[in-house]
């Protein structure tokens, strides 16, 4: 293998690496907060970048009538809660924020001729593509994880891993069974080196560190992200400051539906992506996850990165078990993992 | 109903029942607190006093009646809520958050005002670390790595983040050690001063009855005995059962 090659062979790597970054930091967030082992996560990766696809080809997608319908559901139950006690100034609050942006988003896109949308410039149909998938995680939260927020990690995992799988059918609903592209970000390329780089690549890279650090900047330095990181530490503590776990718990698959939806629309110009291609993508994430014992952020996105350079060279060597050596790390990983720490109780007294 | 002149009742429990499954913690307890008042709860290990403050704070369920500052709050009242009304719990376990620094730790005091718009914070941390110097040296600090005494005093602080109406604490002089103990009861008492009423509940009984307007005892998850503190301190069976002998001393 020459230069050329290794460094091509790095670049392509690094830039899968970004995103299973992206995803493994919204995997570790969501089980810090909720304690879910967030299998969905790759969905929105494929609704995100499928969704940019059909708006691009100036169809409705179906993802809206799917925010429409979570919307409805949660303005039921909440409404009905909120009926049954009396508390009637809620009302309006519910019914907005669960269903504002779907319905105006609804309204919006059917009311454009399929050509004004695909026509649309495209950072307003990523912005539309976002403002659809987004919503579902809070949503999805609502529906599906609040009700049983107190289960025990298992239960938890077995939920998500209906969700996931419900989501994929939905997923072939919605698009069918062939894959799209979209519209790359800005056609071209730059030479480094000895290196043709995709403005693509370039834009997936950048991206992925300013919401890296955006995502840091959110911790350390807003309330809210502080109020995120203190239910993931301290529960009750959290709870009696006011900080209601249900808010955080819906914070936090909000920003993972954002994470997953952008990665979706970042990698879309580069890979055909179907219904169902968003699992892949997430399971890698989620051995980035793992490496940082689900825990440490830094050491998740550096696992992550590992991991699309660790695929990227073996699809070179031995492309037929690219999958089998990624998902094998995990052996070695977990083996070093239950040797070097030391099993925690979770309520120490 | 009372004159203007007589202090407004800021919690009123009546028969109130807390259960563990079927084996029943806390059997008809009642209780009043004034404004500005402390009332303390004193009793033995296992009686109740923990799982008293839970209940109140809506950690756990319960049945009779708590009616705070006029309002019924009925078990379903979340704990979100109840803080959003001004009931803050300082718990047993202090319950810090570990990894986070000093001042993030008594910022998240103040969440629950910050949303509902209140942005004064930097100034109520001003306020904090006036009556608790030693919290503003260690601001940068993480909560993890302070002592005892100052957990405890970072746990009260970030309580009082919360400007609450009612303060309650469990057992403040845990584990700490006597000239602690003494400083945690000073400041307690200087916040008699700012108009908060306060809830404490301890098993350091003299201490408690020195700084409290109004005493319960509480044992086998029932009052067996109340009145005002002074009384209480000077009741031959609270002598005998929590004072010991040193007890005619204080």
């Amino acid at each position: 293998m020459d230069l050329q090659i290794l460094l091509l062979l790095g670049q392509d790597g690094l830039t899968n690496g970004a995103i299973y970054a992206l995803l493994a930091l919204a995997l570790v967030l969501v089980f810090a907060v909720t304690r879910v082992i967030f299998l969905p996560q790759g969905e929105f990766v494929a609704y995100g970048a499928l969704t940019l696809a059909a708006l691009q080809a100036g169809k409705l997608p179906g993802t809206v009538w799917l925010a429409v319908g979570l919307g409805v559901a949660v303005v039921l139950i909440d409404g009905g809660l909120a009926l049954k006690s009396g508390n009637l100034k809620r009302l309006p609050r519910i019914i907005l924020g669960n269903l504002g942006l779907p319905l105006v988003l609804l309204g919006l896109i059917s009311g454009l001729e399929a050509e004004a949308l695909s026509a649309l410039a495209l950072p307003l149909q990523i912005l539309l593509t976002l403002g659809i998938v987004v919503p579902l995680g809070p949503l999805l939260y609502r529906l599906v994880f609040q009700p049983i927020a107190s289960a025990t990690p298992l239960v938890l995992l077995i939920v998500a891993v209906a969700l996931h799988m419900t989501l994929i059918g939905l997923g072939l609903v919605f698009f069918g069974a062939e894959g799209f592209r979209t519209q790359p970000f800005s056609d071209g390329a730059v030479e480094i080196g000895p290196l043709l780089v995709q403005h693509q690549t370039l834009w997936i890279l950048f991206a992925s560190v300013a919401l890296i650090a955006l995502l840091y900047v959110l911790f350390e330095r807003t309330i809210y992200g502080k109020a995120l990181r203190a239910t993931a530490l301290n529960r009750t503590g959290a709870r009696l400051m006011g900080i209601s776990t249900t808010m955080a718990g819906k914070l936090s698959m909000g920003l993972a539906a954002f994470i997953g939806a952008l990665s979706g629309v970042l990698v879309s110009p580069m890979t055909t992506l179907y219904y169902d291609s968003g699992f892949l993508i997430g399971l890698k994430g989620f051995v980035g996850a793992i490496i940082g014992g689900l825990a440490s952020y830094p050491v998740a996105a550096l696992g992550a990165v590992l991991v699309g350079l660790l695929e990227s060279y073996s699809s070179f060597y031995a492309s037929a078990f690219k999958e089998v050596i990624v998902f094998t790390l995990i052996i070695p990983v977990l083996l070093w993992r239950s040797l070097t720490s030391h099993h925690v109780e979770e309520e120490e007294e | 109903m009372n004159a203007a002149h007589e202090p407004k009742t800021v919690l009123e429990v009546s028969d109130l029942c807390v259960a563990y499954g079927k084996v029943e913690a806390l059997h008809k307890v009642s209780l009043r607190i004034r404004a500005g008042e402390i009332v303390t709860v004193i009793g033995p290990n296992g009686a109740g006093k923990t799982t008293l403050l839970s209940a109140l704070m809506g950690l756990l369920p319960y049945r009779g009646d708590v009616a705070y500052v006029g309002r019924e709050l009925d078990a379903h009242v979340e704990v979100e809520e109840r803080v959003g009304q001004g009931l803050t719990l300082v718990p047993e376990k202090r319950e810090l958050f570990g990894e986070m620094s000093v001042e993030d730790n008594l910022l998240l005091g103040a969440f629950h005002r910050y949303r509902s718009g209140e942005r004064d914070h930097a100034q109520t941390m001003e306020e904090v670390f006036t009556l608790f110097p030693r919290l503003k040296e260690r601001r940068t600090q993480a909560a993890g790595t302070l002592s005892g005494g100052e957990r405890q005093m970072l746990a009260m602080g970030r309580a009082l983040m919360a400007k609450p109406k009612l303060l309650m604490l469990d057992e403040p002089s845990l584990g700490l050690a006597p000239l602690i103990i003494k400083e945690i009861f000073r400041i307690v008492a200087e916040l008699k001063q700012t108009g908060v009423s306060i809830l404490l509940v301890e098993q350091n009984a003299r201490a408690a009855l020195q700084v409290a307007d109004y005493g319960y005892v509480l044992e086998t998850g029932e009052v067996s005995l109340e009145g005002p503190s002074r009384e209480l301190a000077d009741d031959p069976r609270v002598i005998e059962t929590y004072l010991g002998l040193g007890g005619k001393k204080a």
